[in-house]
This record gives structure tokens, sequence and C-alpha cells, in this order.
């Protein structure tokens, strides 16, 4: 390519403001992106970033105002009739969730076919449809191509979805958030899979994402959002080792792989020797599933010293759900014994499980549905304060005030219903409901896996300040091998129902012994330095 | 924290959003109101007596002194409409109160308790349902005897289906929610959970169909009276005085007059209940 058409921007956004109704989402947004680099878009939710992202394919049902100028073409001022040529061949689009993405009634040839007949080239079009399949990682594009999408896995589909972008060969991708719907270990292959894409075919890619981490990796500039404001722009290098906002800062403080003894201090010393808290022998649970009989938890043993945090680390199917729906006695394992402060779980009656309940509680992974959208804060910490009947009416007022402001809630939030809460508030209402009855054991699945990296530093700190206090004893299910590493002491990795590799976190995570481990800790995004030569 | 800063303008914009009622909401409440108080103070509205004609001035066209005419006995019709309108209220929510109470039981037992109870009550309201629910109406009432709240109690027995079935979906929705098993966890016993969860999140959409039902308990209920299943002269449900009115084709306002009655307090019911699904 001309070194002069290196010059003019691919992508030029200038003064873009785009608003819902009354409520503006993004202010005077500004950025350029050169032929064959790549930008990422950088923000939490409601930052505005998937709003730029649709205002440039003018996918966006806002109104906006300003200029976006892609290849010469006023973007916003085109009539759709001469954008379409455009979206689709020129512009390319990677959705969040691969899932939802594809029509499932349709095999994926069919849905290809219809991608590849834009290219207006006549005949041929099966043909470089396997191509291009094979070209992004697909093993077997035959068996794809004659699937439908519920027959693939959530990683083929991405793939699927990312071929289909880069067949009538765009100059610009732009990408949402297009791996947070997967596993770590496929995020890796997936980012890796566009950084090659980009390479090799010349293509700009425009990403946007919450992890500033992945951003760094991946992109030439980087663009910080909050609240539809650019806080930061500039060259990647430069705003991820020397930020300039205190926005950009906290931003890169919160983000769990670039800081991973950031919690070392806060993190409890365990006291060795101590008997083990949860002890978890031989533990084994299959389900039926269509006839067949399906191994969820294979032989999985761990124990747990009091006051300590043991984390479950595995990619989705992995049986970490299972283990503490064992734990909790929720389900009944068929072979092997669960015991937690010195008590068997498992086989026991309904009521005594009640009283061995009082010292084992559980946060869910999603507080938008752990939460009875009916009741309000006081009535859903309380609940189970007035279920064991415990102190008087006062005491156990009381106590719910003590619970929400351990977990750093304000008391004039008791009389709201979780509608009226954000999620990281919803989250700590979740926490303070396990808290109120003083457990010794908490159970937290993926506690954090549903808010931004900023709350989700907020809720960790929490949680380990309670854990140094009251000596609390978790078992931390998580995905996220970064986070794991910042709050937990031990960890078992699981893979196929089976624990791979298990043992302190810091040995675990310097030194893996099995190839699982090492991939998976290798998957962990942590930003420019160590990526950088193999990009440019 | 950012994000409760973040989220804190969009909940007030929703709530601003809610306080926004349309204005054939507001009509659709209006035109409620005017007949609520029919039915509770009749005699605020008219001071005619609905039972006792003055000959002479029969069939009389709407005028100031008689705002919806005279009929043959020379009884004012408006005032026959005011007094009629507490009957043909009352019978349809008691029609309503049936079919929400027996109905939304029936469901709450059957997508609770599950296994073969399920069974056995999804299947009853399956014949209940196959049944045309007026038709199911007309026998109950030939067997309970000719008067307006058997015709209210045979209403509210064809609607209980309906309300069985939705009752039951809603129930089995909310008991698989994550927030049903941590109120397990919480020491929770089953029926704390029934009366407590499910029943407060199930009931939402219940209630919306007893709105919709109420209109259509006022058509069904009409219509029964004006085949004669009602209550019988001189009483004045809204269904009868259509049907005498239909026997004097040259005194028009004697029909259109109670039937645009109805159609406005069962389209004002309608518009509600639509509204009421729409804000959540």
């Amino acid at each position: 390519m001309a070194p002069q058409d290196r010059l003019t921007p691919l992508l030029r956004v200038e003064g873009l403001s785009v608003s819902y109704g009354d409520t503006r989402v993004v202010t005077d947004v500004s950025f350029d992106l050169g032929r064959g680099e790549s930008l990422a878009l950088i923000g939490e939710s409601g930052s505005g970033k998937s709003t730029i992202a649709r205002a440039v394919l003018r996918l966006g049902t806002g109104r906006a105002s300003g200029l976006v100028e892609f290849d010469g073409h006023d973007v916003l001022a085109l009539p759709e009739r001469r954008f379409r040529p455009l979206r689709g061949r020129r512009i390319g689009f990677v959705p969040q969730d691969p899932g939802t993405a594809l029509n499932p009634v349709r095999t994926v040839g069919s849905q290809a076919r219809e991608a590849a007949a834009l290219l207006d080239e006549p005949g041929g079009h099966e043909d470089l449809v396997l191509e291009t399949f094979a070209r992004v990682g697909l093993d077997d594009p035959r068996r794809v191509y004659d699937s439908y999408p519920h027959q693939l896995s959530g990683g083929m589909l991405q793939r699927v979805l990312i071929g289909l972008t880069v067949l009538p060969r765009p100059a610009l991708i732009v990408a949402d958030e297009p791996t947070s719907a997967l596993d770590v270990t496929i995020q890796k292959r997936i980012l890796d899979l566009l950084s090659d894409l980009r390479r090799d075919l010349d293509i700009s890619l425009l990403l946007i994402t919450h992890d500033l981490a992945i951003a760094a990796e991946r992109a030439d500039s980087l663009v910080v959002l909050k609240d539809g404001v650019v806080r930061e722009a500039g060259p990647t290098a430069e705003v991820f080792s020397a930020p300039a906002s205190e926005y950009t800062r906290g931003l890169h403080a919160d983000v769990p792989a670039l800081n991973p003894d950031r919690y070392l201090s806060l993190r409890s010393v365990p006291v060795p020797g101590e008997r083990p808290k949860i002890e978890v022998r031989g533990v084994t649970k299959s389900f039926t599933v269509d006839g067949r009989s399906l191994v969820a938890v294979d032989d999985v043993s761990f124990s747990v010293p009091a006051g300590t945090t043991h984390a479950l680390v595995g990619e989705s199917g992995s049986g970490k759900t299972t283990t503490i729906r064992l734990l909790l006695g929720l389900e009944e394992p068929d072979r092997g014994a669960i015991s937690v402060a010195g008590e068997e779980v498992a086989g026991r009656s309904h009521a005594s499980l009640r009283s061995l309940r009082r010292h084992l509680q559980l946060v869910y992974q999603n507080p938008f549905t752990s939460l009875d959208p009916t009741w309000t804060v006081k009535r859903l910490v309380g609940e189970s304060l007035d279920r064991y009947r415990i102190g008087t009416r006062r005491e156990r007022a009381d106590r719910v005030r003590e619970a929400l402001d351990s977990v750093g809630l304000a008391e004039n939030l008791l009389s709201r219903k979780p509608s009226a809460l954000s999620g990281g508030q919803r989250q700590r209402v979740a926490l303070a409901r396990a808290l109120v009855l003083r457990p010794d054991v908490i159970v937290l699945d993926e506690p954090t896996s549903a808010l931004d990296v900023s709350v989700q530093a907020g809720i960790v700190e929490v949680l380990l300040a309670l854990q140094a206090e009251l000596g609390l004893t978790y078992v931390f299910v998580s995905h996220d091998l970064a986070l794991v590493r910042q709050l937990a002491h031990t960890v078992s990795v699981m893979r196929q129902g089976r624990i791979v590799e298990s043992g302190e976190v810091g040995a675990l995570f310097d030194d893996p012994r099995q190839p699982y481990t090492r991939a998976l800790v290798d998957s962990i995004p942590v930003g420019a330095g160590t990526v950088a030569g193999g990009v440019s | 924290m950012s994000v409760s800063a973040l989220s804190r303008p969009r909940v007030a914009a929703r709530r601003r959003q809610a306080s926004r009622v349309p204005p054939t909401v507001v009509a659709a409440f209006a035109v409620l109101a005017v007949v609520l108080s029919w039915s509770l103070v009749p005699g605020l509205f008219t001071d005619q007596d609905p039972a006792r004609g003055v000959p002479a001035d029969k069939f009389q066209a709407p005028s100031l002194a008689h705002l919806f005419g005279t009929d043959h006995l020379g009884r004012d019709l408006f005032a026959r409409v005011v007094h009629g309108t507490s009957s043909s209220v009352t019978s349809a929510l008691v029609a309503v109160g049936i079919g929400v109470l027996v109905g939304g039981l029936i469901g709450l037992v059957a997508g609770f308790v599950g296994g073969w109870v399920d069974s056995v009550l999804a299947r009853l309201v399956d014949v209940l349902l196959a049944i045309p629910s007026f038709l199911l109406a007309v026998v109950v009432v030939s067997s309970l005897g000719f008067e307006t709240i058997n015709a209210a109690i045979a209403t509210g027995v064809s609607a209980v289906g309906v309300f069985a079935r939705v009752m039951r979906s809603e129930v089995l929705k909310t008991r698989r929610a994550v927030f049903v098993e941590a109120s397990y966890l919480q020491g929770g016993s089953r029926w704390h959970i029934l009366v407590r969860h499910v029943l407060p999140n199930a009931s939402r959409s219940v209630l919306m169909l007893a709105v919709l039902q109420f209109g259509l308990s006022i058509l069904i209920i009409a219509g029964l009276a004006f085949l004669g299943y009602g209550d019988p002269p001189p009483a004045s449900d809204w269904g009868l005085l259509i049907s005498i009115g239909k026997d004097y084709p040259l005194a028009q306002w004697l029909v259109y007059a109670p039937a645009l009655v109805t159609i406005a307090t069962v389209l004002s019911v309608n518009r509600i209940s639509r509204w009421l699904r729409k804000t959540d």
C-alpha cells in the first residue's frame, strides 16, 4: 500500500455525540484509526463504547451528530442505500455473544453462503466458505458447514462469525467484546486469530472491550471512555504504562491480571497445623442426560484449612458448580465423603442439613437473579434471621444493619428493592445476606463475573477484609485465574470433572506442572509488555 | 462507587417515564371511577326511581330532563342504567374473584407440588378450557337457577381454567429461579418459599389477567342477562336493558345508551390492563 495512503486514517471520528431521547450517552468523542492498525475502546458498562461502535456501523437507534468518516465516506450523512454496500463488505462486525448471532434453524453453511454472495463473484461460494472456515482455524470445515449453530461450541461459533466477517475482505472489523462470552483459553485463541488476520489481510480493527489487559495486549492505541466522554487516548504504550488520568490509573489498578500481588497485605495468613475446615474426599457425581450417564464430578478431593480461601478453577463444564452444590448439600454424591467443620454433609436429613447451613452460606454468580425482586433489602438480608428465629425483632434489625455496614452499604438502602440498586450494590446485598448468620464458611460462585472490574475490586476488598476480621473460610469458584491469584491461598484446577492439579497459589501459577494448567496460566492477558513483539 | 453514581440518573429517568401516564389511560380511569361511583352511590347521580314510570312520558328521546330518554313505561333510562350498574359490576367482581381464588389455587398447587398432582390438575384444567366459556356459563346457570348472582358464579367457574393455567406457568417459572434456591439455603421452608417468594412473583401476571377478565366478565354477564339468565325485570342489569330495548326499534336510544355504557366500561378496563402490562 502506498505510504500516503497510510497517512490518511481509514476511520476518522470527530466530535461524535449520540443521544437516546433526552439522554446523551456519548459526548464529543474523537479518534483516528489508520489502515492496518488497531484501536481499542475501553470502558465499563454504560460508558458508551458499544454505542460508538453502533454509530460507526449505523446500526444504532440513537441520534448521532458529529463526523464519522470511513475511507473518505461521511458515514452519518450517507443515505442508507449507499451505506449498505459498505456495511458487511468494507466494514465487518463481530458480535459479543456468538450464541445468538446465527439463525438457529438454518445450517451454518447456508448462512455463510449469504455472506459470500455479497462478493458479487459468480459461483464457487461453497469452496470460498470452506476455505475461509479453514483459515479461521476450524479443523473440519465440512462438518461445520453442514452443522446447525446449536451443534457447535461457543468458540467454534465465534470462529465462524469471524470467518464470515473477513470473507468479503473488509478494510475494517468492529469487534464488540468478541470474547467476553467465552472461556479464557478460547478467548486467547480467538484474540490470536484476530491479530493474525489483521496482520495477514491488512485489516484495521476497532476492538471494544472492558478489559484493559486485553486492550493493551491487542491494540496499537487506546481510547478510555467513561460516561460517554473520552478520558484518555493515545498509543497503547503511553496510556498503559504511564496513564495520565486518574480514571485510567484506577482502571489499571483494578485489573487483576496486571496486579497479581495487589491484595498481598490484605490477605490473611493461614495458621499452620490447624484442622481443615472443609474436607472433600473422593467425591463422584454423575447425571443421566438423554439416557446416557455423564460424570460431572469424578473422584474429587481437596481440603481447606480454616480462615483461608480455596479456589476451584476451570472452564465451563469442568464440574466446578456441581462440586459446590455437593458441598452445600444441594445434590447427593454417588460416592465419597464431604465434611464441613467436622460434620458430614452427605446423607443428612433435611432438618439436620438446615442446621448445618447456618454455618455454610452461598453467594451466587448473578446478583440480578439471586435476589427476589419483590423484596426490600431489609427483608432480603434479614430473611435467614427470621427463618432461624434468632434474637428479638430489634436484635435482628441491628444485625441486618451491621451486615450491611460490613459490606460497605449505607443504611438508606434498607427500604429499596433490588431493581433500584446497581449490580455492585446487589452483590453486596447478597454478600450481606450470607454474612448475617455469621457463618464460618462462605461458598462464592463466580461472585464478580457479572460485574465491572472496578466494582469487582470493591467486592474483593470487602471479602478479604471480612476474612481477616472474622476468620471466614472461603471456597471461591472462578474461571478468572488472575482474580484467583489475587485472593486465594490454595487452588484446584478442574477439567472434565477431575482435579488436574492443586496446590498453593503462588507455586501453581509460577511453576505449573500440568500442560493444561500451563495453558490456562498462559492465557491470562497481561498487557502490552509481553506480546508487543509478536503483534508488530 | 462509580457504577452506583452512574446508574442513579438512569433509575430516575425510569421513574420519570413510569409516572408519565398516557391520556387514554387517564380517560379510562375516569370512566371506571364514574362507573364505580354509580354502583356505590347511585342516589347521588339521579333522583328518579328506576322502577316507577310516568306512563304519560313513555318513549321520550334523550333530553336534559331524561339524559338517556325513557322506556315503554315512562321510566327514566339513565336512572335504570345507574341503578343497574351495581349488580353488573358486583357480579363481574364476584366472577373474577372466583376465577382468581379457585384458579389461582389450582395453578399454585399444580405448579408447586408437581408430579402426579400436577398431571391430574392440568388435565382437569384442559377439560375446563375445552368447553366454550359462554356455553359452560349457560349450563351452570340453568342448573343453579336464573339469577344474576348465579350468572356471576357461572362466569367465574368458566374463567377458572384460564387463571389456573397462567398461575401454573408463572409458578413453574418462579420455582426454578435462583432466588428461590437462595431462600431455601437461608433456611426457608417450602411453605415459606411458596407464600413469600413464589406467590408474590407469580401473582403479578395473574393480577393483570384479572383486570382483563373483569372486562370480559361484564360482557359475559351482560350477555347472560340479555338471554334472560339473570335477575328478571324490574331489575335493570345492563344486558337486560339492552334486551328489553331491542323490542322497540323506534326508540333506538333504549339499546344505544346501555350498550355504550357497557362498551365504554369494557374498553376502559382493557386499556388499563394493557397499560399495566407495559409498566413493569
